[in-house]
């Protein structure tokens, strides 16, 4: 306990003494100091802290992160072809990230559909928007990440705009000597009657150990219709934190999925504000998790309003020393009647080694409502498994079948065919069968 | 084709099959009858490879080979199928996809070239006729939602694909209306041929009558009490098994 304690403190120290956190930013100067006043007060998270008992993430960057400074941009980006296949068979506007500083240069201009700014072009009306979905009090690597950024993005998709190709947000990270933390911040702003899908991804260049802790706001404004594919596919030394906010309004729509196959340790935080009635939020994860990976996937769905609706479903497969973690929090407050709110968690473990902590977390004051929520942990059918091989399937392939039949539930939640090939393609590999 | 001989298996230390001989020819049909718990689906598992079940003492040989020795899918491979009591609900698994994969990979085992996606499709097409099995049914998760008696027919279909040397019905009779067991029993008889052999493995005569069987075999404490031909089975639909226990206890005594 006092380890942890120490520990906090050495990152506390780490952030808040280092020059990371001064940033020539002067229209968000107050909202970077208020963010710092919530961290000094709040610190971060202990092993005891009940929002983080089983990811102690704090522990593991103050071990490992010794340089808190963001890295130099990659020099170079433009002639990098890690991952070309996947980014050039996506036909899409892509947005890059080089070590969390977008460059627009090597970036797709909107054609008349959307626009990017950089936080520092924002107006003052616009400034004021940042950090009000994603508060700095909701959690301490929120308000990190809000002290940190050193730029930022907002993506604005004007009234009535209707994106056929995807957006494709692609983070370059190479973290070296210089620096391995990475504050990648995100706003974006989805008019009245918009439709856009927005593809994230993150492209390691080395395997050095990198804190990556980014931040996202979404405003997804009247019968706006937004989806949004996550794929965290890193290396073993990565840790992350994601804290993903949205305010979902009248009629409108917010679809997210987030496919977690590689890192060192993973936070996702995702928050959805049902703010008004007849809208839909829903929320998929898959995991697939070996050696000692970690992933936590936190979610938050608040039903403010009458007759809306949230879909959950998360789903793990766990094999060596890893660990996964679910919290799902569904809040029905007393005025939102008419909810419909569905939570699954499933997860199939697949060593003596592997540990899932779930946990759903129902907070019902309206009463006519539908809510459902279940947990499921368990091995492989072994019934099944006799079935196919009774059938002259081999035991690899049979389980690589059951394992990718059960992944492909979320999978199929994808809805831009290349990209779900890909992911797909990832799966088969990670599932080890060809069949 | 198949031998068995002396065959002690027991489940979680419980013995279940206390010595079963039994010898199998081309062409013929072999009934494995007998009261509720005497043994006949352990002996299908066996059989098929089931791995909970331990094989204590006995030995099976099949086409030459010790298939106890082989893995389910091997043994498969080889051309023992089981047509499942319970066939399995896999969602997310297409029944094409599975039928297609276990297909190839049993012509892999022999040595033959795989067949591509249209030579697939239309064995698939000459096969679902036999058992009247709805194609619509098979752009579907395996088994998922399926009725008892589409199940079943599943079974009779993939059985047809996969054409087996040696095919054991377990219990294929269970659940099934006289429509659908009259779809199954012919979609057996269809295949049926002097190069192959098929165990019927069953309570109650009804099936017998569709799928005339050249043996019946009574089992009962996980022995073959009596075996005899197709009238045998008439008479234990008539008399029940009791007279069969009283004779085997008669005789311990």
């Amino acid at each position: 306990m006092t380890l942890s304690l120490k520990k906090d403190h050495k990152l506390l120290d780490l952030f808040l003494k280092s020059e990371s956190v001064k940033t020539d930013l002067p229209a968000f100067s107050d909202l970077k100091a208020e963010s710092r006043l919530v961290l000094e007060k709040a610190g971060f998270p202990v092993a005891k802290s009940e929002e983080y008992k089983y990811t102690n993430i704090s522990k593991k960057i103050a071990d490992t992160i010794e340089n808190p400074y963001a890295p130099y941009p990659i020099s170079g980006l433009e002639k990098v072809e890690i991952q070309k296949e996947l980014i050039q068979s996506i036909d899409g506007y892509r947005i890059i990230i080089n070590n969390g500083t977008p460059d627009f240069n090597l970036s797709d201009a909107g054609d008349g559909l959307f626009d990017v700014d950089y936080f520092t072009d924002l107006d003052p009306s616009e400034v004021k928007e940042i950090g009000k979905i994603e508060k700095s009090e909701k959690d301490p690597f929120s308000a990190l990440n809000t002290l940190s950024f050193t730029q930022g993005i907002k993506i604005n998709i004007p009234e009535g705009s209707v994106i056929k190709k995807p957006l494709l947000l692609v983070n370059y990270v190479k973290a070296d000597e210089n620096g391995s933390c990475i504050h990648p911040r995100v706003f974006i702003k989805a008019g009245k009657n918009s439709q856009a899908t927005i593809i994230e991804l993150s492209i390691y260049l080395n395997e050095e150990t990198v804190f990556v802790n980014s931040v996202s706001e979404w405003d997804v404004a009247q019968n706006a219709h937004i989806r949004h594919y996550k794929l965290q596919d890193g290396h073993k030394h990565t840790l992350e934190v994601h804290n993903t906010g949205a305010n979902v309004h009248r009629d409108a729509n917010l679809t997210s999925v987030v496919m977690s196959l590689e890192a060192g340790m993973i936070r996702n935080n995702l928050s959805l504000n049902l703010n008004a009635s007849n809208c839909e939020g829903n929320m998929y994860g898959l995991y697939l998790l070996n050696g000692k990976t970690h992933v936590d996937n936190h979610t938050n769905v608040d039903h403010t309003q009458p007759h809306c609706q949230s879909n959950e479903l998360y789903k793990g497969i766990l094999t060596d020393h890893s660990r996964g973690v679910f919290n799902g929090k569904i809040f029905v407050r007393q005025i939102a009647q008419k909810t419909n709110a569905f939570q699954q968690n499933n997860n199939i473990l697949l060593s003596e080694d592997a540990t899932v902590n779930t946990k759903p977390q129902l907070e019902i004051w309206a009463d006519d409502v539908k809510c459902s929520h279940g947990c499921t942990t368990g091995q492989l059918d072994e019934e099944a498994l006799f079935y196919l091989r009774a059938r002259g399937i081999g035991k690899e392939s049979a389980r690589a079948l059951l394992l990718y039949a059960f992944a492909g539930e979320v999978l199929d939640k994808i809805s831009v065919a290349p990209f779900k090939k890909y992911c797909e393609k990832l799966v088969h590999e990670r599932l080890g069968g060809s069949y | 084709m198949l031998s068995v001989k002396n065959l002690h298996a027991s489940v979680e230390g419980t013995a279940i099959l206390n010595g079963i001989n039994l010898e199998i020819k081309p062409g013929e049909v072999h009934a494995i009858m007998g009261p509720n718990g005497s043994g006949k689906s352990t002996l299908a598992s066996v059989l098929a490879g089931r791995e909970e079940y331990e094989v204590t003492a006995g030995e099976v040989t099949f086409k030459g080979k010790d298939l106890l020795e082989l893995s389910p899918e091997d043994r498969a491979r080889e051309g023992v199928f089981l047509a499942f009591q319970y066939p399995v609900e896999i969602p997310g698994v297409s029944s094409t996809n599975f039928l297609r994969t276990a297909v190839n990979q049993v012509r892999e085992y022999r040595g033959q070239e795989p067949l591509d996606a249209v030579k697939f499709l239309s064995l698939m097409k000459e096969k679902m006729k036999l058992v009247e099995i709805d194609q619509k049914l098979l752009s579907r998760a395996l088994n998922e939602g399926f009725s008892g008696g589409e199940k079943k027919k599943n079974e009779i279909f993939q059985m047809a694909v996969l054409e087996p040397t040696l095919s054991i019905l377990d219990e294929t009779d269970s659940g099934l209306d006289i429509d659908a067991l009259k779809v199954v029993a012919h979609g057996v008889n269809q295949l049926k041929s002097k190069d192959n052999a098929t165990i019927v493995v069953t309570h109650y005569q009804r099936l017998l009558d569709y799928i005339v069987p050249d043996y019946v075999h009574v089992l009962f404490n996980g022995q073959i009490v009596k075996s005899g031909t197709k009238e045998l089975a008439l008479e234990l639909e008539e008399k029940g098994y009791d007279w069969i226990k009283d004779e085997v206890s008669g005789t311990a005594v």
